[in-house]
Formats: C-alpha cells, structure tokens, sequence
C-alpha cells in the first residue's frame, strides 16, 4: 500500500495547467482523432499497401485551417510506424511549403532527409541538376521487390505549385505512376481549388484521390469533444480535484462558440479560458469561456479608434461624410481639410480652429495606422495634400465607435449622425 | 537656480525619482507562480497604469516550464508601453528571449541571426550559410535546440512587425507556427501599431492570440507624466502644469512620448514668473496665462518639427532679455528675387485659374461682361479641391507680363528665374525633361505661402491679394459672380 501525499490545491492547479498546456499548445497528438475515422481508415489503408505491399500513391488531403489535416497525418503515421513490417522498411521525407519555398532548396531537403551520398554531415553538394538527377536515379533504380518505400509528406501543397515549372512536383508524381520504387506522395493543402493549380502534365500524373475533412458534428458531439480536450486524464495524481474539474459546468456556453469556430481542434478559446485559472479561482466555469469568445470576437479597427484624439475623430468623420456624399469616390486631404473647416465655422461649439499643418498632422497619423490608404500606393507625383485616398472603415465602424469614444463632445456627435452635412 | 538649457530629454524607460502622495498605487497582487515575488512587485511598481495587462500577459505565459500559445499578437496605439511592458517582463524575470526590431531587419537572414546568437550564442549564428533560407534556420534551430532542449519558454519578440510584411511572403505564417515547425517550447509575440486584420495572408495562416494594449486616459497620462516632476519644485504645481499642457494638447495628440517631449521643454518658460518672483506657486491662474500662449506657439512650431529642440530652447533664452512674442515659421525664412516672386504668384494664378478666364482677369479691356455661367458645371468643385492644374510657359509669361508694374525685358535672366523656381520646388516641371518647345509647369505651393510672399513685394499689388482672395471665394460661392466682375474690373481700372 502506498501512501500518497496529497498535493496541495496549488501543485494541483499547476500540474493541470501544465497538462492541459501541452494538450492544447504543443498539440500533442491524441489517441484517436474524433469524428475522422472514415478519412482515418481511407488514409492508413494506402499507406499501409505503398508500405507492405509496395503500390505506388498520391493523395491529397483537404480541409480548412484548422480541421485536423496535419493532426490526422500524425496519427496515421504513428499507427503506420508501429506495423512490424513498416517499421525497418520506411523512409520518410516530410517538406513544407512554407519552408522550402524553392525547388533548389527542397530538392537539399529531401537529399538531406534520405541521407543520400552526396550528403556529408549537413551539406548537400552539387547543383540542382545533379541532385536532381542523382534523386531520381536512386529512386528508378529499385522495384518492388528490392528497395525500401518512401512516403514524401507535402505541406503546404498549394505553394509548391508556385514554384517554377512545378518541377518538383512532376518528378515525385512521375516516381509515384511508374514502376520503380514504391512511393507514397501525400499533399496537405488548405485550398479547394488546388487541382487547377495544377499543369496538365502533373495534374494527369496525380491519381485525383483527395480526402476532405469538414467538420459535420452535431451539437452534441462538438460538446463531448470539448470536454474530452479539456478534461484531465485519469492518472491525475489528486482524483477529487480531477473530479471536480471534469464535472464543472460550462455546457451553456459553448453553444455562442460553436457558431464561429472552424473545428474543435483549434483550441484558442480553450486555451485562454485555461490561461485565467489560477488559485483563487481553480476550476472552470462558463464565464472563462464567454470572456475568452468576447476577445476573439472584438472588433480591433472599432478598438484602435478608440485611442484616437478629437481631432483625428473629426477628420474620420469628415471622411465618412465625404463618402456618403460622393458615394465612395476617393478623397484629398484638401477635401477633407475643407469639410472639417465647414463644421468649425457652422456647428463647432468646442472645438477650436487648428492650422493646417497641424490637422495635416493628424492626417498623416491616420496613414500610419493604415486608416486610410492611399489609391495609388507608390507612385505620388502629385502633392501630399492632393493625392487620392479611401477610408478603411465602414459606417457601421465609425459610428460604434463614435458611442464608445470616451468624453466626446456632443456638437462633434451631432455632426457625425446629420445626414447632410 | 533653474536653468533651461541642462535640462536634458530623459530616456524613454520610465525611473521612480521619489514616490509622492499625489498617486495613489493600486496595491495588485499578482498571483504567478513559478516567480519570485518581489520581482514581480517591482516589476509592478515600474509599469504605471498597466497592471492588468501585467497580469493578463503573465497568466498567458504560465510558469516558465509549461507551454505558452505558439503566438501572440499585442497591438495597440503608439506610446502604450507594448515593447515596453514586453521587455520590462523579459528581463526582470530573466526568461530567455530574443528581442528583434523589425525595422532593422532589411533581409531576413538578420532576423535569424539575431535569434540563433540569443538563444544559442554566437557560435550557433555563425553556422548560418550566407544567405540563409528560412529553411536553414528551421533545421539549425532544431539541431541546436536538440542539443540543448528548454527548459523554460523563450520567447521571440519582433517589434514593429508590420514591416514583415514586405519581406518574405512564408516569413510570418512560418513564424506564427515555429512552435511546430521546430518541436521545441518556443513562442513568437509580434507587437505592432496595426491591426491583425492587415497582416493576415491570402490563403490564411495559423491565428495567433490577439491582445490589446488600450490607450492612457487623460487621468492616466497625468498620472504618469507627473512623475518625472522637477525636484526643486512641489509635484503639486507638476500635475497642474501636466494639466494645462493637456488642456492644449490632449485634443489634438494623445501620444505619451510627445507630450514628454513638450512638457519637458516648457517647464522653464513655465516657471519663469515663479523665479522672477512675479507669481506664488498657488497663483495658477497668472501662470497660466504666462504659458498659453506659448504652448500655441509651440504647437504650430516644435510639435510640427519645423523648429528643432535646440532652437526652441534657444529661442526661449533670447525671449528672456527680449519680450516680443516671434512667430516662427519655416516659410518665413525663404528669401526670393523680386521677379521670381511675381513669377510664382503669376504661375499660381495659372494653375488655378480656368484658362478661359484670364483674359477677364489680365486684359485692361475685355469688352462686355456677359452674364453667362462663370464656371462650367464640372469646375464647380474642382479647383481649389483636386490640385494645380499644369500650365504652359507661354500663359505663364503672359501672366507675368501683365501682374508685373514695370517693363520687363524676356531676357536669359528672367527665364533662369523659372528653372531656378523648379529646382527650389516651388514649381514642378509637368510631362517629358526633352520637351523644349513648349515646356509645361505645375505651382506647387499653397494660397497662404503666395499671401505671404505678395505681402513682400510692394504695395501696389495689393490687387494681387484681392485676385488670389477672389479666386478663393469663387470657387466655393459662384452666384456672386457679377459683383465680382464689377469689383475686378474696378480694380484694373484703378
């Protein structure tokens, strides 16, 4: 019989946070993926017969950001990895789109990853063509029988279609529909459209097999898939504070949050709602996760407006009336600095007359702060005062944030709200 | 004895000199574990009104072995202490980081330098191929990070991230996701001006966490402005002093390091009549009155930068013997020939002026005034709204010809006037360098710079002025039109 010491509520608080931390953040990969067991299944079974049995593929996996398609590859390999046969026999090779963002570097990479004979240490000697022509002849050189499969993972598929000539891309579904070493090529991709980023020439050696994932949970099921990323694992080493936790309420309030979230497996809302436990306040409760969707969700160009001083505000509205006159049209400074002139000497009770060059200061702010943009940006032959520009914010923006605005004086509300200015 | 001119411009990192009674300090306890808590009160001490992102930026980061969110995205308005508060954390806790200001970075194998030396010396950078791919510094991170793993979270700060933008289009989704990438406990906070909206990518990217860093109230800039107060004076008369600065400044910059900047180079002018022995420090209202007017000035002169520090605190010793109040403006300093400034008034009446109208305006005798529209209905807005129209160099002499008092030759010397103008950039030269026939020339000036000029030239052009008024007045009110002829034609026959 062992004697456990009790933690205290403190060492409890921070091992869960430390858990869970790693759940959410470092994106530990979970035992089975939820509500993907057919793309599951589909996907293990490919790799497993370019692995076992030695069947060249190519298949593209696509869904929106944050759906799980990366998730899901992680635990298709792992399973894969834990096959007898696959184990000494795989290689794989894993690129990103992000990273290797031309054919010469990616073609470093993959010789670097295979621990090809033109690698010593870490350098890759030779030039494009001759590693390329190396590659592909240790690739043609083995069949079915003889060499050992390699699975190529492609993340970020749709940016190795920018690189020139989709070189890359070619050889490796060239590899993959001849008979010469198994190869399992394997494209992550975010876009729908990525087929017709394709050229003809790779888009007829690609075998058109893609496995979409959309989320399609029902209510019921995006709830029981939040509790499972946020409950604590059942050898916490305090059960009653990992009882508490895992029975807290907090059903109610993920129902605004299933509205707006892309899939249950992009974990902000949950992560800041874990961030705000602390001692004082050790378990989870609905409000942490209302407070954690109300950050998302603000408005930031509404909340950047906030901060402005009355003058910038007038000039905005200035702006915004401007729009409303013209339709849209863009505007010059001196059209601004015009309309802001009129409400002085008409309507002003609190503000003064500023000199131009202090209200062109003010403009210039409003640059900065991308507020406003240029119609033309780059070529200005034209004097600052008369160059062009548009406003990057809507009505409905300049309003909300007029009502938030703290202290501002009534005539300057007035005006913004006068349809005809 | 106070003098103005060893009053040097503090540093931006803000120093408690002695606490005053004045400010009441919220007593916040910051509850984090895994640091020690003193450091964390100091760190509180020195972070005026920023307690709550304190505490919101610290229960984000966890305890410095669990894991952070891959990224963080603080933004808020200039002068809201972002990098500030960021470092402050940074180095009082001694976290690891790496501080990089994007502005710095022209090519993005600096900003992987400056990260590899921070967190695995420089030995670790210098591995770093010559022009390093964003793929190099991915694999030598995890070589590196392989081979000494953390312990604790470091950190990535980018300051100024807007400019990432215009580097490599993979650098920042790369960024926001190098947790991954790299398999280690790693996390990027980029801080910017900006909103999170103008940075997102095409195709998207991994979303970091946003945080908004809200602007200082009026009371929390008295409050914080107040502490740099002057230690021969009460640091009641300072915060009333912030007080009337704000009471000028407040509507027109809200930003903290300017208004500083003003109230540091005012306090002398503002304690003058306490030294002088004309005013108690109880007397606000005389002090005020000393002060206002010279805050305006300030505000058309340093505050727009057309005058630097040095001069402003030049020009207040000076003011000290003398008591005449100087208006200062850059404008008022330029020094023109005679002819050239009838050249530039001429050439802008040429661009604002319709061609059409010229002949009404210069000809002694131009015959009957009809009563047509005056102005096409498409012109109605344009002239004084959309800009200098071009003109060419035959109206423009013809202008000239006939605004100038005496007989003027058209020598070499008159027409070098106009390239000289050119080069000055009072005027732009409009279309092709090799156009020689008929070159074509814009007035890149304002009305106010032309009233200022005309006052210059003698007193017989006073008519001038009425011209350039009139063309102001038309362009906005064009019924009166026919009072206006009358009033024009008098003039030329006057």
């Amino acid at each position: 019989m062992s004697k456990r010491r009790s933690l205290t509520e403190a060492q409890c608080v921070s091992l869960a946070q430390k858990l869970l931390r790693e759940r959410l953040c470092h994106q530990k990969l979970p035992d089975r993926p939820l509500a993907l067991d057919s793309q599951y299944k589909h996907l293990l079974e490919l790799l497993r017969r370019t692995a076992v049995h030695g069947e060249s593929n190519s298949v593209l996996i696509v869904g929106p950001r944050g759906s799980g398609k990366t998730m899901l590859l992680g635990c298709v390999l792992r399973e894969l990895m834990s096959l007898k046969e696959a184990q000494k026999n795989v290689l794989l090779v894993e690129l990103n789109g992000l990273l290797q963002t031309d054919d010469k570097i990616a073609l470093k990479e993959i010789t670097r990853q295979l621990h090809l004979e033109n690698v010593v240490g870490d350098k890759v000697f030779g030039s494009f063509a001759e590693n390329l022509a190396f590659l592909l002849e240790a690739l043609k050189k083995g069949d079915k029988s003889s060499s050992r499969p390699v699975v190529f993972v492609l993340d970020e598929f749709d940016l190795f279609a920018h690189h020139k000539n989709q070189t890359l891309l070619y050889n490796l579904l060239d590899v993959s529909q001849s008979a010469q070493t198994p190869v399992a090529v394997l494209g992550l991709t975010c876009r729908l459209d990525v087929l017709e980023l394709l050229e003809k020439r790779v888009k007829s050696r690609f075998s058109h097999r893609q496995i979409h994932l959309f989320s399609s949970l029902s209510f019921a099921q995006y709830v029981d898939a939040v509790r499972a990323q946020l409950s604590l694992p059942p050898d916490f080493p305090d059960p009653k504070f990992s009882d508490a936790w895992n029975h807290s309420s907090y059903t109610q309030s993920l129902f605004p949050l299933s509205a707006f979230t892309a899939g249950i497996f992009k974990p902000i809302h949950l992560f800041l709602s874990v961030s705000r436990v602390s001692v004082s306040h050790s378990t989870l409760h609905e409000a942490d996760l209302l407070e954690a969707s109300r950050l998302i969700s603000a408005d930031s160009k509404a909340i950047i407006l906030h901060g402005l001083s009355i003058l910038e505000l007038c000039l905005i509205i200035a702006m915004k009336h401007l729009n409303d006159t013209y339709d849209g049209e863009p505007f010059n400074f001196q059209m601004v600095h015009n309309e802001f002139k009129k409400f002085i000497q008409r309507k002003s009770h609190s503000i003064h007359k500023f000199e131009k060059p202090v209200v062109m200061k003010a403009f210039e702010h409003l640059l900065q702060l991308e507020l406003v943009r240029p119609v033309d940006s780059g070529v200005c032959k034209v004097q600052r005062e008369y160059q062009l520009m548009r406003l990057m914010l809507e009505h409905g923006q300049v309003m909300e944030a007029l009502q938030r605005y703290p202290q501002c004086p009534t005539d300057v509300k007035q005006w913004a709200l006068s349809a005809f200015a | 004895m106070f003098s103005s001119s060893s009053l040097p411009i503090q540093p931006l990192c803000i120093r408690i000199i002695q606490p005053s009674n004045l400010i009441k300090r919220m007593s916040v306890t910051l509850q984090c574990p895994g640091y020690p808590e003193d450091t964390l009160r100091s760190l509180a001490e020195r972070l005026p009104c920023r307690e709550t992102q304190l505490a919101t930026l610290l229960a984000l980061m966890g305890q410095p072995d669990q894991y952070s969110y891959p990224s963080v995205f603080i933004y808020g308005h200039r002068a809201t202490g972002k990098s500030h508060v960021v470092l402050s954390i940074m180095k009082d806790l001694e976290l690891p980081h790496a501080s990089v200001d994007c502005v710095e970075c022209v090519s993005s194998g600096l900003l992987f330098h400056q990260v590899l030396s921070a967190f695995f010396g420089p030995d670790a950078a210098a591995l770093l191929p010559r022009c390093p791919s964003l793929s190099d510094f991915v694999r030598l991170y995890k070589q590196m990070s392989s081979n000494s793993p953390a312990t604790q979270t470091r950190y990535i700060i980018l300051d100024r991230a807007e400019r990432m933008r215009d580097m490599d289009f993979s650098l920042l989704p790369a960024l926001l996701r190098l947790q991954e990438l790299v398999n280690d406990n790693v996390t990027v906070i980029l801080l910017s001006e900006i909103v999170w909206e103008k940075f997102r990518p095409n195709t998207g990217c991994f979303e970091p966490l946003l945080f908004h860093f809200p602007d200082y109230s009026k009371a929390e800039l008295v409050q914080i402005l107040s502490w740099d107060h002057h230690p021969s004076y009460t640091p009641e008369l300072y915060a009333s002093y912030i007080n009337i600065l704000l009471g000028v400044f407040f509507s027109v910059c809200r930003d903290l390091r300017e208004l500083r900047h003003l109230a540091v180079l005012n306090f002398s002018k503002f304690c003058e009549p306490l030294e002088k022995g004309e005013a108690k420090e109880s007397d606000i209202h005389k002090l005020w009155k000393n002060i206002e007017p010279h805050l305006q000035r300030a505000m058309q002169t340093v505050y727009l930068r057309e005058v630097s520090s040095v001069q402003w605190e030049q020009q207040q010793m000076d003011e000290k013997e003398a008591t005449t109040l100087r208006v200062l403006s850059a404008h008022a300093h330029i020094e023109l020939p005679y002819y050239s400034k009838f050249l530039l008034i001429a050439a802008y009446l040429a661009s604002f002026n319709p061609a059409r109208t010229d002949r009404r305006f210069f000809l002694k005798s131009h015959g009957k005034i009809r009563k047509t529209n005056f102005l096409k209905k498409h012109e109605k807005t344009s002239n004084h709204l959309l800009g200098p129209k071009p003109f060419p160099l035959d109206r423009l002499m013809a202008i000239f010809y006939s605004v100038v008092d005496s007989r003027v030759a058209p020598t070499a010397s008159v027409f070098s006037q106009i390239s000289s103008l050119v080069t000055l950039q009072l005027l732009s030269q409009v279309g092709h360098d090799d156009q020689l026939d008929s070159p074509k020339y814009k007035c890149s000036v304002s009305l106010d710079f032309i009233l200022a000029i005309s006052r210059c030239v003698c007193v017989c052009v006073r008519l001038l002025d009425l011209l350039a008024l009139s063309l102001v007045i038309q362009s906005q009110v064009v019924r009166q039109e026919r009072s206006l002829f009358t009033a024009v034609s008098n003039l030329h026959l006057l």
